[in-house]
Formats: C-alpha cells, structure tokens, sequence
C-alpha cells in the first residue's frame, strides 16, 4: 500500500459519493428506526442501512483500496454478502417470537376479564 | 488524504454516529424487549460500516478484519437473542 490520498479527481469523487449515499442511507434507516411507531413498522427501516448502506460503503471502500493498492481488493465482498444473507434470517427468527410473545400476552391479559 | 476525500468521510462518520446513536436509544429506551433487539441489529451493522470508514481514513486493512468480525458474531448475537425471546432458553 503507497501513496494513500493520491488518487485522480475521478476516483475521489466517486470514493466521496458513495461513502456519503451509503452514511446517508444508513441515517436514513436508523432515523426511521427511532421515528417509527409500531414495531413491525420500526422492524423494517434499518434494513436500509443493511443492504444500500452497506453496498455502497463496501463499494467506496473496495475502490478506496483498489485505488490505494493498485490492484483489485474485493474482499468487501464479502461482508456484503454476508450481512445481506444474515440480516433477514434474523429478523426473520426475530418477528416469530415477537408474534408468539404478543399472543401470549393476548392470552394472559384476555383470559381473567373474559366475560364467557 | 487530499481534502475532498478527509472532508467526505467525516462526513460520513459523523452521519454513521448519529445512526449508532439512534440504535443505541432504541436499544436501552425500546418499549419492549423485542425493540432492543432491533435497536441492538441496527446499531452493530452501524458500527461494522463506522469500522469501515475507519479503515478507509487510516488507510489500513486491519480495520477490514474487524467489520468482517462484527458481521459474523452480531449475526449470532440477534439470533441467540431472538431464539431466547421465542423459547426463553437460547440453546434448546
């Protein structure tokens, strides 16, 4: 690795704007996390910053080393594929307890004021 | 590091922070145990991507191992903690 910050006007300006859409994806998504009102809606806003977030930081940081490195560095490549695999597993796992928990408590909370 | 790309990536730091502080306070202030688990998957994805950009700002591939690190085991971490959420006991 040499000469780090020695890139062409390109290269800068593209490592800039991805690096700036992914943080703002990602700010995105987080801002719907805290904003959200129920859950299942609050469930579904990080998963911005999960896929585009992560895309396009990968991607600036895959051309930041590429660039930097004068060869091809794609191992970002597999943090992206990774966190696009694992995440809906998650929350996948995440929204079956969450369901059986609010049945639970539907049950426990209907079962003494029921008028049957 | 020439100025536009130092100025980019703190910029991008500075929203990725914000981010983890969103994730950070629905992981303690989450009405229900459930939301602080999201609030927890939020916030570890947010820091792999803050590890990320330092890396990129020290211009190292060490900080690569790391996020690579934090990926795997934030993953078990989710689905440890929803598997105790479904049955209240993590391995079955």
């Amino acid at each position: 690795m040499n000469a780090i910050g020695e890139f062409s006007l390109l290269g800068t300006v593209l490592i800039s704007a991805f690096l700036l859409v992914g943080a703002a994806f990602t700010l995105i998504g987080a801002l719907g996390l805290l904003r959200l009102q129920t859950f299942y809606t609050r469930l579904h806003a990080p998963t911005l910053g999960t896929t585009f977030g992560t895309v396009f930081i990968a991607a600036a940081s895959m051309l930041y080393f590429s660039l930097a490195g004068g060869r091809l560095a794609l191992h970002e490549v597999l943090i992206v594929a990774f966190v696009t695999i694992s995440t809906p597993v998650g929350l996948i796992v995440l929204v079956r307890a969450s369901l059986l928990r609010e049945s639970l408590e539907r049950d426990r909370a209907g079962a003494p004021s029921d008028p049957a | 590091m020439s100025g536009l790309l130092l100025w980019s990536v703190t910029a991008a730091q500075i929203m990725l922070g914000l981010a983890m502080a969103c994730g950070t306070f629905r992981m303690l202030h989450g009405p229900r145990a459930q939301d602080r688990v999201v609030g927890f998957d939020c916030l570890y994805v947010t820091g792999m991507l803050m590890l990320i950009t330092f890396g990129m700002r020290a211009g190292s591939n060490l900080y690569y191992e790391g996020a690579l690190m934090i990926a795997l085991l934030g993953f078990v971490s989710t689905v440890a903690l929803a598997k105790f959420l479904l049955r209240g006991e993590v391995i079955e």
